[in-house]
């Protein structure tokens, strides 16, 4: 495969594959790394003192904890149904199954300004559970419970999404052999099915974290804009953009970005491995057959 | 390793729940405004604090929430649970009163002035030098001039600046609701884009560098000229503009639910005193006390003729009902 493309490639005549290489490098330089560029300047345009000045602020410290804490609320609840949906969807058949793909994917169907406003519908004052709420002093919209909500229903999709084409090409013959060794069932999923998947399961944790530390649109209905207090790390840049305040919404900004490229660290990191990682995993799977025949 | 992360996680929440615990013992209001008003409650929350401290040994803090103001009333009609509100019209505090029912119907006056501690008006912003030789209502509608204004239909201060548009084009000689409507109609004709909420709109104009005049607050319009520099933009005074009056209220169900009543009452009080007036003053807010007018007169523009709404309008609800409701005037209007 990896030959017949070279091959492909060495018959194309040399500039028109040069051209093709410069736009793509200028399109990709132009639209993404000029953008993430101008961010760090306009952080630092004020210089270093100013920058950390920005950062050290309560209320931008404030921003980063919220963002953060849903974060890490929102993707590890995302964890378990994520797995549990493409175990599901993978290794079992059940009637609904189509209708479970396509509801999956529903939040990345639908607006999440819509997503934000559901939530107001349903827990606002006059939603369906308002009263409830109301006179049990529970408060779920304009506070946090609102916002991790808002992030869970957006990140829906990423884990399960990444899971099931993963789980579907390994098939069950692996968990039918545990099982038929004597496995239980917990057992089998920790020590089979776990590790087959782990590499494609940090994948969508990395890219759900991802969203759900930027998500802005569904985070902004239901937060209520409290300063100090509900706003996310998205918000709070706006608001300083809003107060003149530009070096320190980029400063905020550049925060947020190096999150971001943290996570794509870690993303190109896995692809790194996984080539190994999969080669390894099917060794061990010739050796444990040959000694099992 | 994930147990471990586990572990470390369930550390965290832990702490943070704590944390909101501690927070709740001390008193705090949540003081729910529309957009230009950042840097004034900013101030003004701070020498609250004080003085609230200094009366009763207390310590309040008061968080802030900023945003266009029909949608701040829509936010606490649907659940946030705002103490006091401080809008940009008293038809947004009107809004909580009959379906939410969370203030009493005669809210206004439970506060001297209409419960409107600082009123501003309408003024124009334009580039310096005044290129485009804008001086009063009738330059906005000449072709090749864009003006910049946010939506009537979520903004508040977009709302007064319609109204004093209309106000002038009454008050020119022959003139009635026809050519109002016909001016303002001309007016929107030349606004390239409609933000959301005021503050929006300025950086439209300030920052993105759209259109030739905005209009504008004129605390939002001095604010821009302070933060961004005078040798960027003029402020123009037209010959005519309406006095616009923000309101601040208690929000009942909520400062009976937290138990907040006394320092919330107390909190929209202070803004009368001669300590709040000045710090109103400071950000360009028009204040009500005349010993603390007069020290600040000359920093606001000079405008010949402020009408009010109560006259020209005959109040909120029917200016509301004529121009903003839907498929009213302003619709018709811009729709076209």
């Amino acid at each position: 495969m990896a030959s017949a493309e070279a091959r492909i490639a060495g018959r194309r005549p040399a500039p028109s594959r040069l051209l093709l290489i410069a736009v793509a490098l200028l399109f990709l330089g132009l639209f993404l790394v000029l953008p993430l560029l101008v961010v760090f300047v306009q952080a630092l345009a004020k210089g270093a003192s100013a920058y950390v000045a920005a950062i050290c602020d309560p209320v931008a410290w404030a921003a980063v904890k919220l963002t953060l804490t849903v974060a890490a609320i929102a993707v590890p609840c995302n964890l378990v149904f994520g797995v549990a949906a493409a175990w599901a969807i993978a290794k079992f058949e059940f009637r609904g199954k189509s209708t479970l793909i396509t509801l999956i994917d529903l939040p990345f169907a639908v607006s999440p300004v819509i997503a934000g406003l559901v939530f107001i519908l349903l827990f606002g004052s006059h939603g369906w559970f308002g009263g409830y709420l109301r006179v049990h002093h529970i408060r779920v919209v304009f506070a946090v419970p609102g916002i991790v909500l808002a992030t869970i229903f957006v990140t829906f999709p990423f884990i399960a999404r990444e899971l099931i084409p993963v789980m579907q090409a390994q098939g069950k013959d692996d968990e039918e052999t545990a099982l038929s060794l004597g496995a239980t069932g917990w057992q089998t999923f920790w020590r089979v099915t776990l590790p087959n998947i782990r590499w494609g399961l940090m994948y969508g944790v990395l890219l759900c974290n991802a969203r759900a530390m930027g998500e802005f649109g569904a985070v902004s209905v239901v937060s209520g804009h409290i300063r100090g207090l509900t706003n996310t790390m998205p918000l709070h840049i706006e608001i300083l953009y809003n107060e003149y305040n530009y070096t320190a919404a980029f400063a905020v900004a550049s925060l947020l970005a190096l999150l971001a490229l943290l996570t794509l660290a870690g993303k190109s990191f896995l692809e790194w491995r996984q080539p190994e990682l999969r080669h390894a995993v099917a060794q061990a799977r010739d050796r444990t057959r040959r000694e099992n025949t | 390793m994930i147990e471990h992360n586990g572990r470390r996680f369930a550390l965290t929440l832990i702490v943070i729940l704590m944390g909101s615990a501690a927070h709740a013992a001390a008193s705090t209001l949540l003081n729910v405004s529309y957009d230009p008003t950042r840097e004034l409650y900013e101030d003004y929350n701070k020498a609250f604090a004080a003085y609230w401290k200094g009366k009763t040994g207390d310590t309040v803090r008061v968080n802030q929430s900023h945003g266009g103001s029909g949608k701040q009333a829509r936010s606490v009609i649907d659940g946030l649970e705002a103490d006091v509100v401080t809008l940009a019209l008293a038809y947004d505090i009107d809004a909580l009163a009959i379906p939410g029912g969370l203030i009493p119907a005669n809210w206004q006056t439970r506060l001297p002035d209409n419960s409107t501690p600082y009123t501003s008006t309408i003024v124009f912003l334009v580039r310096k030098g005044n290129p485009k030789n804008i001086h009063d209502w009738s330059d906005l509608v000449r072709p090749g001039v864009s003006v910049i204004t946010p939506s009537p239909k979520t903004s508040g201060g977009a709302r007064w600046n319609y109204l004093a548009a209309w106000a002038w084009a009454l008050k020119q000689p022959g003139g009635n609701d026809v050519t109002a409507e016909a001016f303002v109609k001309k007016l929107y004709h030349n606004v390239p884009v409609l933000d959301s909420g005021a503050r929006g709109a300025t950086v439209t104009f300030v920052e993105r560098g759209i259109g030739d005049a905005l209009l504008a607050w004129e605390n939002e319009a001095y604010l821009a000229v302070k933060e961004l520099g005078p040798a960027k933009f003029d402020i123009v005074a037209p010959s005519l503009s309406i006095v616009a009056e923000p309101p601040v209220s208690i929000v009942d169900q909520n400062v009976d639910q937290h138990g907040t009543r006394k320092v919330a009452e107390e909190y929209l009080k202070y803004l009368y005193s001669k300590q709040g007036q000045e710090i109103a003053a400071k950000h360009f807010y028009r204040p009500r006390d005349p010993a603390v007018a007069a020290r600040y007169a000359t920093q606001f523009a000079n405008i010949p003729q402020l009408v009010t709404i109560d006259a020209v309008f005959g109040g909120w609800a029917r200016a509301q009902a004529t121009h903003f409701a839907d498929h009213g005037t302003f619709d018709r209007i811009y729709g076209q």
